[in-house]
């Protein structure tokens, strides 16, 4: 399956031919090791994860192969997609932290201004 | 918990073996465990712990500050009259660099479209500033004095001679933001009588990982803590010779029964310079390591945008990342 074809692509799924659905390789388009290192780590927390890895073709190339191996027959963008929202969960939870410490250093400096 | 040793020539990771441990992802656990700290806040930076997180995202949050939070900065530079000695290409280089003090979050991106006339950018995604300088000679200097401050008038272009000139809207929207650099002080090119700048800039908004004049922090780094176990009892000289081998205030010498022994109080304070390990007689009784997941930010930023406003940012970058590719593959699933 592959990107759209007028736009750029954000994302496409490469499967080799004859496999199960829980082997795909995901090339996500303008990331690098930022997204790619941080989404590896969520993914490789979920038990149904047998193989996770990401690599970047070339440097010169802004895109990167996203490797996920399942056991047990499930589909490969159902961890993808649970650490996606893993991720996302993490860095709300890290902005709710960061913004209370503020506000609490902005009080015991006797100026508080809610963020929003 | 795995421990990372530092030793005389490398830094050795010790892991151990997880018998029955369970490494699923549990929101729950991380919510308890990780905590944050604002350890010294001013206006342009500020030092903050992050515990209890993975390496692989607190290095997502840094690299994101230094390469994806968007600011404003010159991009065209058309020079209508340029007779200085500074060549085009270098000053239009030179006023890239400059930080411009304008919210860019109020601000949008420019498509990348074919115009590239003056007359392309809008109100919503373009500020305009001008420059126009020109140096003639001082009638008042006397007459052997060879001085240059005495001698020419506007010898010195600096970034605070960059004039903000509003578009459209711009001069409601942002009538009590004086929107200009950030520093005034700036020495952008150095003139003599009868040279002259006359130049309209265009500023638009980009991220660092495009050209670094974008990123807005000055930098933003950071350190884990360290770690330091004295193994057994050390006293009397001993101790004071280890003393001296770490930085100043990360051991104390506690006065007992008489005898001065030594006591780690802040081993936050330390570099790691390894000096102890020089000493035959004291590298075996010290463990030196660091807190695999106790991160130490350094952030400091160019004047744009406050520190506290840029790592909320950057946050909320990484989660628009996620939220990009979630989309994506709910649209895939619905065709």
């Amino acid at each position: 399956m592959a990107g759209e074809g007028e736009k750029k692509p954000v994302l496409e799924m490469v499967q080799a031919d004859g496999a199960d659905e829980g082997c795909v390789t995901f090339v996500l388009h303008d990331e690098d090791h930022t997204l790619g290192n941080s989404l590896r780590y969520m993914v490789m927390k979920n038990a149904d994860v047998e193989f996770c890895g990401y690599s970047i073709t070339h440097p010169s190339e802004s895109k990167i192969n996203f490797r996920i191996q399942t056991r047990g027959g499930i589909p490969a963008t159902e961890p993808l997609r649970k650490g996606l929202n893993d991720l996302s969960d993490v860095c709300q939870h890290v902005l709710n932290t960061f913004q209370v410490r503020f506000c609490i250093l902005e009080i015991g400096r006797s100026r508080c201004e809610l963020t929003s | 918990q795995q421990n990372v040793s530092i030793n005389i020539n490398d830094l050795r990771t010790i892991l151990y073996l997880y018998v029955r441990y369970d490494d699923t992802w549990d929101m729950q656990r991380f919510q308890k465990n990780f905590t944050m700290d604002i350890v010294d806040l001013d206006e342009n930076c500020m030092e903050f712990d992050m515990v209890g997180i993975d390496a692989a995202i607190a290095n997502a949050f840094r690299r994101i500050l230094l390469a994806e939070v968007p600011t404003m900065a010159v991009e065209k530079v058309f020079i209508y009259n340029n007779t200085s000695i500074i060549q085009d290409e270098v000053l239009a280089h030179r006023l890239g660099l400059i930080p411009i003090k304008a919210d860019p979050r109020l601000f949008e991106y420019r498509n990348a479209g074919e115009e590239s006339g003056e007359d392309a950018g809008s109100e919503i995604d373009t500020i305009q500033l001008q420059l126009k300088v020109k140096c003639s000679r001082n009638p008042r200097a006397s007459k052997d004095s060879s001085d240059p401050q005495e001698l020419y008038l506007n010898h010195m272009v600096y970034s605070g001679d960059m004039k903000w000139m509003p578009i459209g809207n711009q001069a409601d929207v942002f009538a009590d933001a004086n929107i200009g650099p950030v520093h005034d002080d700036i020495l952008i090119a150095q003139l003599r009588p009868g040279q002259e700048l006359d130049i309209i800039m265009h500023c638009v908004k980009g991220i660092g990982k495009d050209h670094a004049k974008f990123s807005p922090v000055a930098t933003a780094s950071y350190r884990l803590l360290p770690e330091i176990t004295l193994l057994e009892p050390i006293e009397g000289e001993k101790a004071e010779r280890l003393k001296r081998c770490f930085s100043r205030g990360v051991i104390h010498l506690e006065e007992l029964n008489g005898k001065k022994v030594a006591m780690v109080v802040n081993s936050r304070l330390d570099t790691c310079s390894r000096e102890v390990l020089r000493h035959d007689d004291l590298k075996n009784l010290v463990k030196l390591g660091r807190v695999r997941d106790h991160f130490i930010f350094t952030v400091e930023s160019t004047g744009v945008l406050p520190p506290e406003v840029l790592v909320t940012e950057a946050i909320k970058v990484l989660m628009t990342k996620c939220q990009r590719f979630l989309n994506e593959l709910d649209n895939t699933d619905m065709e």
